[in-house]
């Protein structure tokens, strides 16, 4: 509910950031934390970098901005 | 074998494994196993946002076994392969993993050869040990980049013996010997280790004949026929090159010499 007025998922207010590459659309008051549930990752599980740089895990609550470049990483197989 | 020191880093076992290119988790996790190595490479990538197997890739090693080092493979910018690098050192803290302090840099010149590039190299090699990291460098065989990367500050430069998965092993034995020498002049426990292009056993053998502290490879367990039997052979080929080295091998000669003697020969001899 905002003003009253009750929006759905589809007026929900978003935000397009850079994710992994690709154009995204997220809530305009998207955290790292957020994203990562969404995604079923496990905060433990990966590394992020935000704007090219590494965003440490207690930093994951920060509120992203309309624009942001994340990055979300694992490990895979690799010699 | 006496254990291999790497700045902090104390390895029984001098053979390096990668853990790319298998046909299962399950292989890899007993291809590593029948190598009897301690160290094992991963690379960082994006995690796949919308095709999640579910299945990870650390689910299949043991932490509490193996020292993972992270490589910076497919970057082409000292930059990229410095922001890798940071990133893999966060996923390995988080596992409280030992390999948190180090990384295998590469920066790459080219997509269809894989060749380092050595300015970028040494570049990224200085930006790393300035934040800390301790530095295994994939380089070429050329020993004058390798002394370079040396001074740059990496705690072990680990020249190439052929191009990345080619199995073309060690194509230029002198090169090989020529970086070691200068590598280890007056440190002779700099560590050195033959990084890439071992197709089969004797490959490894060879360079560790030729004085090398340790090989890493990947596609020469992972794609062969039976990767987990090749894993065991390679980790007899590492002894067995590594056991000639130390004992120190006979000077090839122009001519036989025989090991029975002639004093007491019954019978004829040619020329006496």
């Amino acid at each position: 509910m905002r003003h009253g007025i009750d929006y759905n998922q589809e007026l929900e207010l978003k935000m397009t950031i850079r994710l992994n590459g690709e154009e995204r659309e997220v809530a305009d008051n998207a955290t790292v934390e957020a994203i990562l549930e969404q995604m079923r990752l496990s905060p433990q599980r990966v590394a992020v970098e935000l704007n090219r740089r590494l965003l440490r895990t207690e930093n994951y609550n920060q509120v992203l901005r309309p624009g942001d470049q994340l990055e979300i990483v694992t490990f895979v197989g690799g010699g | 074998m006496k254990p291999l020191r790497i700045a902090s880093f104390e390895l029984s076992s001098r053979l390096f494994v990668g853990t790319g290119k298998y046909q299962s988790y399950e292989i890899m996790r007993e291809a590593l196993e029948a190598s009897g190595c301690q160290v094992v490479t991963v690379a960082v990538r994006r995690e796949r946002l919308f095709d999640q197997s579910g299945r990870s890739l650390l689910d299949f090693i043991d932490l509490s076994k193996y020292i993972i080092l992270p490589n910076t493979a497919g970057c082409f910018s000292a930059e990229d392969a410095v922001r890798v690098a940071l990133l893999g050192r966060d996923l390995l803290e988080k596992q409280k993993n030992p390999g948190a302090g180090w990384v295998k840099l590469e920066v790459l010149g080219d997509k269809k050869t894989l060749l380092p590039d050595p300015v970028g190299t040494i570049e990224a090699t200085k930006q790393l040990v300035k934040q800390g990291f301790t530095v295994l460098a994939y380089t070429s065989d050329d020993p004058r980049s390798a002394v370079r990367i040396k001074e740059a500050g990496a705690a072990s430069v680990m020249p190439a013996g052929s191009p990345i998965g080619s199995g073309q092993g060690v194509l230029n034995p002198l090169n090989i010997s020529l970086c070691l020498e200068l590598l280890k002049e007056g440190d002779a426990a700099y560590p050195v280790i033959v990084d890439a292009g071992v197709g089969t056993a004797s490959d490894v053998t060879v360079a560790m004949e030729l004085g090398a502290d340790g090989v890493l490879l990947n596609t020469g367990i992972a794609h062969a026929k039976d990767p987990v039997k090749m894993a065991r052979a390679m980790r007899h080929a590492l002894e067995a090159g590594r056991l000639a080295y130390e004992s120190g091998r006979i000077p090839k000669k122009r001519y036989a010499t025989a090991s029975s003697p002639f004093e007491g020969v019954v019978g004829y001899i040619p020329g006496e």
